[in-house]
C-alpha cells in the first residue's frame, strides 16, 4: 500500500488506542457534585434517574489488558500498514507451511504403493483407505459416496464403461477429464424420426416400444447413431459413447432418450492432474478399479 | 398534558409481534429443510436458498426494525416530554416501512436478490428504505431537538447512534449501477467488496442489534424495575467505545481469506477490545435490576430482561473469541456462527424485545398490565429452553464439523468427505428445530396475551394516571 494509506493506518489506530485510554481515565476520574442519593439529579419521563457509581474496577482493568494486549499483537503480527510486524508472519507463508508438510507426509507414506502394480494394490487394505478417502473428498460429489453415480455421472462399481474400464483408461480419464459430446439431432431427425429412432433403442435393450417405429427408426439409426455408438448399438469408448443395449441409463432412465435425441447431451468430467498429484490419482485410480474388480 | 403520538406506536408494536411470528416461522421451515431437505417439496419459492434470507430479513428488519423504531419513538417522546416532530411523517415512516417489508416477501422468495448477505434488497426497494429511513430521522432528532428536558437521556444516544450509522451503512453497501428494474451491480468489487460487505455486516449486528436494543434496554429495564441507571460514567464510556470500535470489527468475518493480512489483525484486534464496551452495557443493565431481585418471583418481564442481558453477555463474549484466528480458523463456515448469532439474536435481541413489549403494552392501551402474567411466565420459561436446545445443539455441531473438516490423517488425506459431517450433523439440526419450534410457541403466546390485554379483559387505567406520574 502507498505510503500515504500505511501512515493513515497507523495514525488511526494509534489515536484511536489512545482514545480508548483517555476516555477511561478522563471519565473515572471527573468530578461531580455529591448529591445525597447519588444520582446525577437528571429525572426523565418522571421517574428515570442514574446514579453516579465508579465503573467496577475489574471491568476497567479487562479494558486496558485488551488494549495491552492489542499493542503487543501489533508489534508481533502484521496489523500497523506495511509494517510486517517482528515476527514475519504471513498467511500465505502458514498456508504453505502447512500443505508443504502434508504433502510430505503424504509422498512418503505413498513411496510404498507408487511402485506396485495395480493388482497388488487393490488388495492393499492401506492403499485403498487412501484412495476411498481421495474419492471421498474429490469425485463423491458427482459420483456418490458410494460411487453407485447420479442422473448424468457414470455408476463406477458395474462393469459398464463408456471410455474403458481398465486401470490404465481409468488413470487417463482422471488425468485429462472426458467431454461425453452426444449432439442434438432435432434439425436431422425431426419430431417423428426422434420417435422412430427412441423406438428403435428401446428395441436394442429389450425395452416396451411401437415395433412399427422401431422398424422404421432402424435405418434412421444406421445414418446418424451407428457413426458412434456402432452398428450394433454397443458403443464405442473411444468415443465415450455408451453401448444402449444393457439397459444402463446414463442420464437416468429410457424416458429422457427422445429429450436426449433431440436436444443432445453435454457431459464433463473435469481433469484432475492439476488438483491431484500423479501419486493420488493412481491411487483414487486403484480404488475405482477395485469397485467393480473385486476378487 | 403532551398530546404524545401513541398511535404510530400502537401500530410498530402490533407489527412487530406479526412480523416476529412470520420470521421465526420461516425460520422454523429451514431449519426443518437442512434436517430433511425434501421439505421444500420441489417447489423453487420454498427452497432454502429464497427463504434463508426471507427469514433473515423477517426477523431482522421486520421485527427487530418495527421494534426498534416503535419503542425509538415512544421512548424519544416520553424522555423529551414533548409529542413527536410530525405526526404525519411518523404515519408515512411507519406504511414506507411496512411496504419494504411487503417489497422484500415478494421479491426474495421468486429469486430477487442482490446476493449480498443481510443486504438482498433489490435496488428499488434500496432506494425506498432511503427515504423512509431520512424521513424517520427527521421525526425522531426532529423530536430530541424540540425536546423540554435539559439533558438527552442515555437510551437516546444508542437510537440515535442507531439511526445514523444504519443510514451510512445501507446507502455505502448498496452503491450499485442498476441495469434494470431488479438487476444490479455493485460498485465495488473483488475484496474491497467483501469488506464492503462485512463493514456493513458486522455494524449490522453493532449499531441495529445492539445499539438499537440497549436503547431499547436503558429505558424499559430501569422503568420495570423502577429503579435508577447503575452508572452514568459507565453508560458514557461504554458508548462511546462501543460505537468507535464496532467500525473496525468487520474484517473478522474475512479470516484467512484474500483479505490482506493487516486488514485481518486490525479487525481481530479491534473484535477483542469490543468485549469491555459491550459487557459495560451488560453491567450497567444487571445492576440496574441488582436490588430488585425481589422483583424476579412476581414479574417474569424482569426474569426476561436478567436472561436477556446474560445472553448479551455471552455473546459478546464469545464473538471476540471467534474473531481470534486461530478459534475462527475451527470455527469459521460451520453451525457454531448460527449458534452464536442466534445466542444474540434470540437470547438477547428478541428476549429484550419481547420483555419491552410486555411493559409497553399495558402502558400504549392503558392497562393494569398484561392479561395473563401466568402466561409471560410460561413465555419466559420456553422460550429460555428454546434458546438453550437451539444453542447448545449447533455449538456441539459446529465444533464437531470443524474438527471433522480438518482431520488429516497420517498419510495426509482428509480423513472424512463432505458429506460425512452432515451425516454427523442430523441429529443436531433436530434437536435446533425444537429450540426453534419452543421459541416460536412463546411468541405465538406472547400474541395471544398481547390481543387479550389490548382487547381490554383487563381494567382501564385512568388516561391521567400516567400523564401525572410522567410530569411529577
Amino acid at each position: 500500500m502507498s505510503n500515504f494509506w500505511h501512515w493513515t493506518v497507523i495514525i488511526v489506530v494509534v489515536l484511536h488506542l489512545l482514545a480508548y485510554l483517555w476516555l477511561l481515565f478522563a471519565t473515572s476520574k471527573k468530578k461531580t457534585d455529591k448529591r445525597s442519593d447519588n444520582t446525577t439529579g437528571h429525572v426523565w419521563d418522571g421517574d428515570l434517574k442514574e446514579w453516579d457509581n465508579p465503573m467496577p474496577r475489574w471491568w476497567l482493568w479487562l479494558f486496558v489488558i485488551t488494549i495491552v494486549f492489542s499493542v503487543a499483537y501489533l508489534y508481533l503480527y502484521p496489523g500497523m500498514g506495511n509494517f510486517k510486524g517482528s515476527k514475519e508472519w504471513t498467511s500465505i507463508n502458514r498456508f504453505e507451511t502447512n500443505y508443504a508438510a502434508v504433502t510430505d507426509a503424504r509422498n512418503k507414506s505413498f513411496a510404498g504403493f507408487i511402485n506396485k502394480p495395480v493388482d497388488e494394490l487393490i488388495k492393499d487394505d492401506q492403499a485403498m483407505l487412501i484412495g476411498s478417502r481421495i474419492f471421498a473428498n474429490n469425485c463423491a460429489q458427482c459420483h456418490a459416496s458410494d460411487a453407485q453415480g447420479a442422473v448424468g455421472f457414470p455408476n463406477l462399481t458395474d462393469d459398464d464403461w463408456n471410455w474403458g474400464g481398465e486401470f490404465d483408461d481409468i488413470v487417463t480419464t482422471l488425468n485429462n477429464g472426458r467431454m461425453g459430446v452426444m449432439p442434438a439431432f432435432a434439425p436431422a431427425l425431426g419430431e417423428d424420426g426422434t420417435k422412430q429412432v427412441a423406438a428403435y433403442v428401446r428395441s436394442l435393450s429389450g425395452i416396451e416400444h411401437d415395433a412399427a417405429l422401431a422398424a422404421e427408426g432402424q435405418t434412421k439409426f444406421g445414418m446418424f447413431c451407428a457413426a458412434c455408438h456402432g452398428p450394433d448399438g454397443k458403443g464405442q469408448d473411444m468415443f465415450g459413447a455408451p453401448n444402449l443395449t444393457d439397459d444402463i441409463w446414463l442420464h437416468g432412465s429410457h424416458e429422457i432418450i427422445e429429450t436426449g435425441l433431440y436436444e443432445g447431451f453435454n457431459g464433463n468430467m473435469p481433469a484432475q492432474k492439476d488438483i491431484l498429484d500423479e501419486n493420488r490419482i493412481k491411487l483414487v485410480a486403484a480404488y475405482v478399479y477395485s469397485l467393480s474388480n473385486k476378487e | 398534558m403532551i398530546d404524545f403520538n401513541d398511535k404510530v406506536v400502537k401500530q410498530f408494536t402490533i407489527a412487530t409481534i406479526f412480523w416476529g411470528i412470520v420470521g421465526m416461522l420461516v425460520g422454523v421451515i429451514i431449519a426443518v429443510q437442512l434436517a430433511w431437505p425434501a421439505f421444500n417439496f420441489d417447489i423453487p419459492w420454498l427452497t432454502y436458498s429464497r427463504l434463508r434470507p426471507l427469514h433473515t430479513n423477517a426477523v431482522i428488519f421486520a421485527f427487530g426494525g418495527n421494534a426498534l423504531l416503535g419503542t425509538s419513538m415512544y421512548v424519544a417522546q416520553r424522555t423529551c416530554q414533548v409529542k413527536l416532530f410530525s405526526n404525519t411523517l411518523a404515519s408515512v415512516v411507519f406504511w414506507g416501512y411496512q411496504l419494504v417489508i411487503v417489497g422484500a416477501a415478494l421479491t426474495l422468495p421468486f429469486g430477487f436478490t442482490q446476493g449480498k448477505e443481510y443486504a438482498e434488497l433489490i435496488w428499488p426497494l434500496d432506494v425506498l428504505l432511503t427515504v423512509v429511513w431520512v424521513l424517520y430521522a427527521i421525526v425522531y432528532f426532529g423530536t430530541i431537538a424540540t425536546r423540554t428536558v435539559k439533558h438527552i437521556y442515555v437510551a437516546n444516544w444508542f437510537y440515535a447512534a442507531f439511526i445514523i450509522t444504519i443510514a451510512v451503512l445501507h446507502i455505502v453497501n448498496n452503491l450499485a449501477v442498476p441495469v434494470n428494474w431488479h438487476l444490479s451491480y455493485p460498485v465495488f468489487s473483488g475484496a474491497v467488496d467483501a469488506l464492503t460487505q462485512w463493514w456493513y455486516g458486522h455494524n449490522a449486528v453493532g449499531f441495529f442489534l445492539t445499539a438499537g436494543f440497549l436503547g431499547m434496554m436503558y429505558y424499559f429495564v430501569p422503568k420495570q424495575a423502577g429503579r435508577p441507571v447503575y452508572s452514568y460514567r459507565l453508560s458514557i464510556v461504554h458508548f462511546w467505545a462501543l460505537v468507535s470500535t464496532y467500525m473496525w470489527a468487520g474484517p473478522h468475518h474475512l479470516q484467512y481469506t484474500s483479505l490482506p493480512d493487516w486488514a485481518q489483525s486490525l479487525g481481530m484486534v479491534f473484535s477483542l477490545i469490543l468485549l469491555a464496551p459491550s459487557w459495560g452495557g451488560m453491567i450497567n443493565g444487571m445492576m440496574t435490576l441488582s436490588g430488585a431481585w425481589d422483583k424476579l418471583r412476581s414479574d417474569p418481564i424482569i426474569k426476561m430482561m436478567i436472561v436477556a442481558l446474560s445472553f448479551y453477555g455471552m455473546s459478546t463474549f464469545e464473538g471476540p473469541m471467534m474473531s481470534i484466528k486461530t478459534v475462527n480458523a475451527l470455527s469459521h463456515y460451520t453451525d457454531w456462527t448460527i449458534g452464536h448469532v442466534h445466542s444474540g439474536a434470540l437470547g438477547w435481541v428478541a428476549l429484550m424485545t419481547m420483555a419491552s413489549m410486555y411493559s409497553l403494552v399495558p402502558r400504549l392501551w392503558r392497562r393494569d398490565g398484561m392479561y395473563s402474567t401466568q402466561l409471560i411466565n410460561v413465555h419466559f420459561w420456553i422460550a429460555t429452553l428454546g434458546i438453550v436446545l437451539y444453542i447448545a445443539s449447533m455449538w456441539i455441531a459446529g465444533v464437531m464439523q470443524g474438527l471433522m473438516w480438518r482431520e488429516v490423517d497420517a498419510n495426509g488425506s482428509l480423513v472424512y468427505s463432505h458429506v460425512e459431517s452432515i451425516e454427523a450433523t442430523f441429529p443436531y439440526y433436530v434437536i435446533r428445530i425444537i429450540g426453534g419450534l419452543l421459541f416460536l410457541i412463546g411468541a405465538v403466546i406472547q400474541a395471544y396475551n398481547t390481543y387479550k390485554t389490548i382487547k381490554g379483559d383487563k381494567a382501564e387505567v385512568a388516561v391521567n394516571a400516567e400523564a401525572a406520574g410522567a410530569n411529577a
